[in-house]
């Protein structure tokens, strides 16, 4: 154990557009907590203690040691406490998949805000005879009353403001969340060093493949299935060989390979390889590489066994991927 | 000292040229010099020029001194293609201190003044590709190229002129050629003519020499009856399977006696050397003077192959050479280097229907006639009709047949106007018949040709400009009736305006050359092109003539296109010549393109593995990666874009230099003025 | 500027990514025999078609592309025998995505050419050129610049607040 700091680190966490995974993952450090309790005070935390906007804005700039940003840029709102946050906090995390690459929610950026807003309001579960929307401005009997307006597109942390580092996951792994947050809390002691400005924390280099213990031959894909649909699953045998479209090559690796382990194709969770672009490019690249057939009649039919190609290759990196959504969105 | 460039982007020059006024007229150069100096400072450009001729000394010398006085990082020269002035330019950049690579040609002549028209777009187009190159050129690191090792021995496909010629030269100068040639003497065409224009020598008299001594030469392997079956490898280094069909006689023992050959009682028509007017037996010797020496046994004609009996032959040979149970055999050869010299296939005359090639018999082609006029032919060098006695009267030589023609081939042929010439010739020297050519020009621009062409109208030859329209039996003027049993060649004289129908005996169609009908299966076999007409595609077709698009695949003769006997021997020495130039260095220097592992992000996955068609990946199973072998490697890439793990990379064609390019392409100047 | 002056006076900026055996050398015929095509189209050498990550391609677009054409050899006519049929592969798979993402197949197409076919590079070109125009910009740099654009410079609001303490 660390000698006591001398002060408690000030530490941040916020959501933005996210589903609250990732404040729960943290919460799920077990018996890390206490260690965490013990280096760091927590400022601003949504999730776990009430807290009003006034209160940070009313801090020094800077003076928020490390802030955990997770959820993309959806409403006016995410913007404005993501440049605040940016503002108060020495080190800006950008905190899980959605703030790093947009995660499911970035998926919305496939439909114009319309479209959304018709799908949230008006969809078959909900009863809605008055066609009602949300407006950003109403006037109730106690006054004015805002709603954050919603931006056309999902946006990442990174396309609004300067991160410092990235955590990726959705959620990341509790144990890969202690990690960093001993790292950092050693850093702010000054008894460890940070790596560059930009770097990925809590994960590794290279992808999910590097962590899978399953056997590997080299590749040819005569047909595409789905877990469902499959008698039995080889239990020793790479998941992409056997025909599930298994999203580890591109992935990440530092989850330790769970998915692909339990017998389930990964989802691409903790998004692409280090120096990437684009996930879906990669992921798209490699599949259609090793599509065992010739001409293009062949190839199409093998192709047709991912239904969904936007889904399968951009289900967590849509929003930070090159196009960012469909064009429609864009308009 | 020099002013530091902004964010440390490398020192970079721009060199525009005018290439006198191939991109002037058309590209604003001052102006796009202007630019680059100007708008493209923040990427590092820190000087731009412009010259009329950059490729010059003067033009190199202002680059070399640039990169010695002002410390340049990078160079940019819009000009050529790469493929035309790269090495030009990286010399340049070399011999003033800079690593070569760190020099970019962007082509500002093929992709812009010589396409487009309109001066303000192609001067944009042309601002866009200067600034892809700056920002390319930005992202390469200094690069060595690779050496390899070259065998020293060299393989020749096709065994006419052009592969004897360049067999001859390598083995001359004492370095091992294996000669393969698919049928069962080497000689190819030139065997099968009578005389060459325009000197008349004797084909056979100069040939047959340079076959015996191709046959008996201590560094010549001959694998004649054979065929390459499969290729791999790279310059230096080919591993070539060779297919050695069984010729069903013992070679160590044959003779060439030709008792055989006397013995065999099935006759059957020879259409290959006698283009189908003679005869041959089913064990022969393609023709007297075949190298090797030894006959080949014609499985589908034989009476033992047919029904197991007869075994003539075998019971026969005095010393016992036949082997009925012979079985094909494959070799491997260790080859440097390869020439291809496959040749050329005759137009079939039969496709040019209105002349009746096939339904009249008095009509022949080019090849019967060279037959029927040599001394040893099956007419014993007589001029006659398909009767084989009755001598004609009057023959029409008929030009250009399946060249010249948007119903065949397009192109012109390049021998059929002399060949046909010498046919007239001939006949007038072999019989007293009027002859007329009809052609639709004279291309007579060799050596002595024109001449020529001169002395055979002055022994009184007609020429009809004009391009039969068809050649017929059906009489239908009056004055045709006195003409039963003769043919009509119905021929439109441009020159005096008027149409002709000229009674003959015999008609001689001057057949063009096309590609061997596998031409493109052996393009495929060896990874070089052909045109879409099946001619190998050269390197450079002026500058680089002999070679392929594939490092240590070279050609020669009319496996390129047509040509005559001397450009085939020209060829032939000249791609012996380029060999033998690599075997003298004994290495040689390769672009370093190729991809690289990055072991620490490689994950294993295996998707690269069975992407590579040179076997140059491989997985390292105790350690979980994928590795690149260097040598074999080709540089295409196909791994480098498909991994997952963005582990690979492409030597000089990174991620970064290509997204640092389409961004050029891209930036400021992505309106395209209207 | 209103739509229709916009339209009538609307180039559209095309990128093919050529291969450096076929179609770079096609294009070099067309330039040596004088062939011409619209100067809509700027070109982009790789080795090999096989080459062409889709991430570049999706790149072009992010950067103002509005059109995208993948040159290569003859299928069977590879000069590294067969890694076009790769290119095929991620072409068709790639094209999936950007129909679903609203680009339309006109805006991604690819042509073979063997380096004896300037002309019909050429024309191809010409051709898609013709077909691009009429579908008007795609616009996608720039309507991505709203929001700053892929990998952007973040959003420029109060610069000052922005400052990352060192």
């Amino acid at each position: 154990m660390n000698s006591k700091p001398a002060r408690k680190h000030r530490f941040a966490m916020y959501w933005a557009s996210a589903c609250g995974g990732c404040d729960i993952a943290v919460l799920n450090l077990h018996e890390a907590i206490l260690d965490f309790a013990e280096r760091f005070e927590i400022v601003f935390w949504p999730a776990v203690m009430d807290a009003k906007y006034a209160d940070v804005e009313a801090m020094a700039d800077g003076s928020i040691d490390v802030t955990l940003f997770s959820g993309g840029i959806r409403t006016q709102e995410n913007a404005h406490l993501a440049r605040l946050l940016r503002a108060k906090s020495a080190i800006l995390v950008a905190f899980g998949s959605c703030a790093n690459e947009g995660c499911i929610p970035g998926l919305a950026n496939l439909a114009t805000t319309d479209e959304l807003l018709t799908a949230a309001f008006e969809g078959p579960s909900t009863d809605n005879p008055d066609h009602l929307r949300p407006s950003p401005a109403f006037r109730a009997p106690e006054g004015e009353l805002e709603l954050p307006a919603l931006r056309p597109l999902l946006a990442t942390l990174d396309q609004v403001v300067e991160v410092d580092y990235r955590v990726p996951g959705c959620p990341p792994e509790s144990e890969r969340i202690a990690e960093v947050i001993g790292l950092v809390g050693a850093a702010l002691d000054g008894t460890a060093t940070l790596p560059p400005r930009g770097s990925i924390l809590g994960a590794g280099w290279s992808t999910v493949c590097d962590e899978c213990r399953r056997d590997r031959n080299s590749k040819r894909i005569a047909s595409f299935t789905r877990l469902p649909l499959l008698v039995s699953v080889d239990a020793d045998v790479c998941l992409l060989e056997q025909g599930l479209p298994c999203n580890g090559p591109a992935t990440r690796d530092g989850c330790g390979a769970k998915c692909p382990l339990a017998g389930a194709p990964c989802i691409g969770c903790y998004g692409p390889a280090d120096g990437v672009a684009d996930f879906g490019a990669r992921l798209l690249s490699a599949f259609a590489s090793v599509v065992d057939a010739n001409e293009p009649e062949q190839i199409d039919a093998i192709l047709d066994g991912l239904p969904d190609p936007v889904g399968q290759f951009y289900r967590f990196s849509l929003a930070g991927s090159l196009l960012r959504g469909a064009r429609e969105a864009h308009r | 000292m020099t002013e530091p460039t902004p964010d440390l982007m490398p020192r970079t020059g721009v060199y525009v040229c005018h290439c006198g006024t191939n991109i002037a007229a058309t590209v604003d150069v001052a102006e796009l010099s202007h630019y680059a100096g100007q708008q493209l400072a923040q990427q590092g450009v820190v000087v731009s020029r412009d010259y009329p001729f950059m490729c010059s000394s003067l033009g190199q010398g202002m680059i070399e001194d640039d990169i010695r006085e002002l410390g340049l990082e990078r160079v940019v020269v819009a000009a050529c293609s790469p493929h035309m002035h790269e090495k030009t330019f990286r010399g340049a950049c070399q011999r003033a201190g800079l690593n070569p690579y760190l020099c970019e040609l962007v082509s500002i002549r093929e992709q812009v003044s010589w396409v487009h028209t309109d001066r303000a777009k192609a001067t944009a187009k042309a601002k866009a590709i200067v600034a892809s190159g700056v920002l390319r050129v930005g992202q390469q690191v200094p690069l060595e190229p690779l050496h390899v090792p070259i065998n020293p021995a060299t393989l020749i496909v096709g065994g006419g002129i052009a592969g004897i010629s360049a067999a001859l030269e390598i083995a001359d100068a004492g370095y091992p050629v294996h000669l393969v040639e698919r049928q069962p003497s080497i000689g190819g065409h030139m065997a099968q003519f009578d005389k060459t224009f325009p000197t008349l020598d004797c084909a056979a008299c100069i040939l047959t020499p340079k076959m015996v001594t191709a046959g008996g030469h201590p560094n010549v392997t001959l694998h004649t009856w054979s065929e390459v079956t499969e290729v791999s490898g790279y310059v230096g280094n080919f591993t070539v399977k060779v297919l050695h069909r069984p010729r069903y006689v013992d070679t160590d023992l044959c003779t060439g006696c030709g008792i055989c050959e006397e013995k065999c009682p099935r006759t059957v028509v020879d259409t290959a050397f006698a283009a189908g007017l003679g005869y041959r037996k089913a064990i022969y010797r393609p023709f007297p003077q075949a190298v090797p020496k030894y006959p080949v046994l014609d499985r589908d004609n034989c009476t033992f192959f047919d029904n197991g009996k007869c075994k003539a032959c075998e019971k026969l040979c005095p010393p016992q050479a036949i082997r009925l149970d012979q079985q094909p055999e494959e070799v491997t050869l260790q080859v440097g280097n390869i020439v291809l010299a496959t040749g050329f296939e005759p137009f079939d005359a039969r496709r040019v229907e209105p002349y009746g090639y096939g339904r009249y018999p008095n009509v022949f082609t080019s090849l019967e006639f060279e037959r029927m006029s040599n001394a040893s032919g099956p007419t014993g060098g007589k001029i006659v009709l398909r009767d084989g006695v009755t001598e004609p009267n009057a023959v029409a030589i008929i030009h250009c047949v399946g060249s010249r023609d948007s119903n065949f081939n397009k192109y012109c042929s390049a021998i059929c106007c002399m060949q046909s010439m010498k046919f007239a010739h001939l006949v007038r020297e072999h019989t007293d018949a009027t002859v007329y050519e009809c052609y639709i020009d004279i291309r007579a621009p060799g050596k002595a040709f024109d001449e020529f062409y001169e002395r055979v109208q002055a022994e009184g030859t007609q020429f009809i400009r004009g391009r039969v329209a068809e050649v017929t039996d059906v009489l239908r003027r009056p004055e045709e009736a006195h003409q039963d049993g003769r043919l009509i060649v119905q021929v439109e004289d441009t020159l005096a305006g008027r149409q002709r129908r000229i009674p003959v005996d015999m008609v001689v169609l001057s057949v063009g050359l096309e590609p061997q009908p596998d031409a493109q299966a052996t393009a495929r076999l060896f990874g070089i092109t052909c045109s879409s007409q099946g001619w190998i595609i050269e390197r450079h077709p002026k500058l680089d003539p002999v070679a392929t698009m594939t490092e240590g695949v070279f050609a020669a003769g009319c496996a390129l296109g047509p040509r005559d006997i001397p450009a085939s021997v020209a060829s032939g020495a000249a791609a012996a010549a380029r060999i033998l130039g690599r075997i003298a260095q004994g290495e040689m220097a390769l672009e370093p393109i190729g991809a690289v592992i990055d072991a620490e992000r490689c994950s294993g996955c295996r998707i690269c593995n069975d992407l590579c068609p040179f076997s140059a990946i491989t997985f390292d199973a105790p350690a979980g990666l994928s590795e690149v072998n260097a040598a074999l490697c080709q540089g295409c890439g196909v791994c480098v874009a498909a991994c997952p793990a963005n582990a690979i990379s492409a030597t000089g064609f990174t991620n970064d230099q290509i997204v640092a390019q389409i961004e050029g392409l891209l930036g400021d100047h992505v309106a395209v003025p209207a | 500027m209103n739509d229709l002056a916009a339209q009538s006076t609307y180039e559209p900026v095309i990128l093919a990514f050529t291969c450096n055996w076929c179609s770079y050398r096609a294009a070099d015929l067309a330039g040596t025999a004088r062939i011409k095509y619209p100067p809509n189209v700027r070109l982009v050498r790789l080795m090999c078609s096989g080459r062409l990550d889709p991430m570049f391609v999706l790149k072009a677009f992010a950067s103002g592309a509005d059109a995208v054409i993948m040159t290569g050899c003859w299928p069977a006519d590879c000069h590294y025998r067969v890694q076009n049929v790769k290119a095929l592969r991620r072409f068709q798979l790639l094209r999936r995505v950007l129909e679903r993402l609203g680009i339309e197949p006109a805006r991604f197409q690819r042509v073979y050419a063997s380096a004896a076919e300037g002309q019909q590079l050429a024309e191809a070109f010409t051709r898609i050129v013709d077909e691009v125009r009429p579908l008007g910009a795609l616009n996608w740099g720039r309507a991505g610049a709203l929001e700053s654009g892929p990998k952007p410079a973040p959003e420029p609001e109060n610069q000052a607040q922005q400052q990352v303490p060192a």
